[in-house]
């Protein structure tokens, strides 16, 4: 596990470019794994694996429907199909898909979506994907991941290989700060607790692992004892970490560039709900955002450390 | 099952398809029977005859695939599915039931024999061309049939298909268009007309054959037509009639999600006798 607990923490690569490379090793590994892209493959990465095995890449134009049914059918005669592109537009154009053609008869796809989140910046809302996890964790079956960083996104794309049964694997635009060492190790629905504390836990999944880090820290200076948990498998959920955490702190924040309504947040509520009742304090997002510089984004939308500490001072403030 | 390609076998075969659709349909007291019969005899032309596949191997690599993707057509297939010995022909009756292998749309959870799970339209031709994209890159010389409806092709993701389809030259891939000329509402041409509907396809790039799609012989020579085919795929327009053998449901739009009484049964079965 070792993570780099004490701060600064270096940037990494972006994880969507994190994908395209562990893309390119599962595909010398297994001649089984393709790729299947809607006109994104500079963004996504997925162009590493086409340069390496144009044979094995497909391409759709930009019709996301047609892209994720491609994949089902491929899926279906044996192959391991990875489609990617914009969270937003997978999601959102191949939702119907995602449900009828690979959920339901439960076929083999894995789905990624990249520039996840308000993070992906100067764009704009219409790009941004801020419901993406409630739509894939809505359908049975799916395993739904959120990596925080290289590493995390490296062996989850491992994972989810190795997985048989569809996935949706969401991964960013910007650099993301390095959580993790090299060589740390996850299993699909095994949440990892980064840093131990006794007065309040910091959930969270993708960028806002690091900033749950960092909040950490601040709370350690003013005597708040907060445990950090990187939930990077909203589906399933880890319950036993969660009911831990629960009954050990007495309180949880849970943050996330997702609308918080309907992503980590209301899951890890019902698993509490349902195992040891507690405080919880909420970081997320609740409108559209706009345009703007990434790091100017999250600090206008509140999804920032400083924010994760306020909610965590508010929660530990309610125990009593 | 015994396969032919005796135009009189197939024929026979095609009434007895259109009797269990009909008793499947009445014991069910719901469903579609104007789409299942107007489909009879593409279904039985390619399993009878054309298809590559073995029902004593039905996970054998080299088959070739059919697709419902209009899943409420399901009758057809369960009739002819259970008549090749894949499933039971005595279950036939349990369609809709709870627990039935023959849910009211295809669904492989309950018939693992099913390529797939359909009823969503417009869905099954994208699935079709990941199955003939696999198919060439492992240069498995099964082909995949892929059955649409008319009303269904008004569903943009079949355009984004089509349009696939063509570029990357799946020639291994034949879509069938069920032409009966009417969907849920009424005729496809005061719903949303879908012509010049052969101009279409060809402008998509696709290899367009228009036939009778209750002649045998002129299906049997489409099929081989669209397999010697190289470099495109194929749309079959098969030009049937809604409620095809049963004289009060031909053309009768209200058929097309209406199941037959008790009495419209016994009508039906005189007629099919």
């Amino acid at each position: 596990m070792a993570a780099n607990t004490k701060f600064e923490l270096k940037a990494g690569m972006a994880t969507r470019e994190a994908f395209g490379k562990a893309l390119v090793e599962l595909g010398k590994e297994n001649p089984n794994v393709w790729a299947v892209d809607a006109d994104l493959s500079k963004s996504t990465y997925t162009s590493l694996f086409a340069k390496e095995f144009p044979e094995r890449f497909v391409s759709c134009g930009i019709a996301e429907s047609n892209m994720v049914g491609v994949a089902a059918g491929l899926a279906l005669a044996g192959k391991i199909p990875f489609a990617a592109s914009f969270s937003c537009f997978i999601l959102n154009k191949g939702f119907e898909q995602m449900r009828v053609a690979v959920a339901y008869p439960n076929v083999n796809v894995k789905i990624v979506g990249t520039h996840s989140g308000i993070s992906i910046g100067e764009d704009g809302p219409s790009q941004m994907s801020v419901e993406d996890l409630a739509l894939a964790c809505a359908l049975p079956g799916f395993v739904v991941l959120s990596p925080a960083d290289e590493t995390a996104t490296f062996a989850l794309m491992r994972a989810a290989a190795a997985h048989l049964g569809p996935v949706f694997l969401r991964t960013g635009r910007p650099r993301a700060p390095i959580v993790y060492s090299n060589g740390a190790q996850f299993e699909i629905g095994k949440a990892i607790q980064l840093a131990d504390g006794k007065d309040v836990t910091l959930m969270a999944h993708g960028l806002m692992v690091a900033e749950s880090l960092r909040a950490q820290e601040a709370l350690e200076a003013e005597g708040i004892s907060a445990r950090v948990v990187d939930m990077h498998t909203l589906k399933p959920l880890d319950r036993e970490m969660i009911r831990r955490a629960a009954a050990e702190t007495g309180a949880i924040v849970v943050s996330e560039e997702h609308l918080v309504d309907a992503g980590l947040g209301v899951r890890v509520a019902q698993a509490v709900a349902e195992s040891a009742p507690c405080v919880m304090e909420f970081v997320g997002l609740d409108r559209y955002a706009e345009s703007g510089s990434p790091d100017g984004l999250l600090d206008k939308y509140g999804l920032r450390a400083a924010n994760i500490a306020a909610a965590a001072r508010k929660a530990v403030r309610r125990k009593k | 099952m015994r396969r032919t390609n005796n135009v009189e076998e197939l024929q026979q075969i095609a009434k007895l398809i259109r009797r269990h659709i009909i008793v499947m349909l009445g014991e069910a007291k719901s469903g579609h029977p104007g789409g299942s019969l107007s489909a009879v005899e593409t279904v039985v032309t390619l399993y009878w005859d054309v298809m590559r596949h073995d029902p004593a191997k039905p996970a054998w690599e080299d088959r070739d695939r059919f697709i419902l993707s209009k899943g409420h057509a399901a009758p057809v297939l369960y009739a002819a599915l259970a008549e090749c010995g894949y499933s039971s022909v005595d279950a036939l009756n349990t369609l809709r039931k709870l627990g039935s292998v023959y849910q009211g749309h295809p669904d492989k959870r309950f018939l693992p024999v099913l390529e797939t799970s359909t009823g969503s339209l417009g869905e099954g031709l994208s699935i079709a061309m990941g199955l003939g994209m696999a198919a060439r890159a492992d240069k498995r010389p099964c082909r995949t049939y892929v059955m649409l409806g008319d009303g269904e092709i008004q569903e943009g993701q079949i355009w984004e298909a089509a349009m696939f389809g063509a570029f990357h030259k799946l020639d291994n891939v034949v879509a069938i268009v069920d032409y009966n000329r009417i969907q849920l509402d009424g005729w496809v041409k005061d719903i949303m007309e879908i012509e010049p509907l052969a101009d279409k396809w060809r402008a998509f790039g696709w290899h367009t054959i228009e036939v009778d799609g209750h002649s045998i012989p002129a299906l049997q020579k489409a099929f081989a037509e669209a397999a010697s085919v190289k470099g495109k795929p194929t749309a079959l327009i098969a030009k049937t009639v809604k409620g095809k053998g049963v004289s009060f449901m031909e053309n009768n739009p209200k058929y097309h999600g209406v199941a037959p009484t008790k009495d419209e049964v016994a009508v039906a079965l005189k007629e099919l006798a």
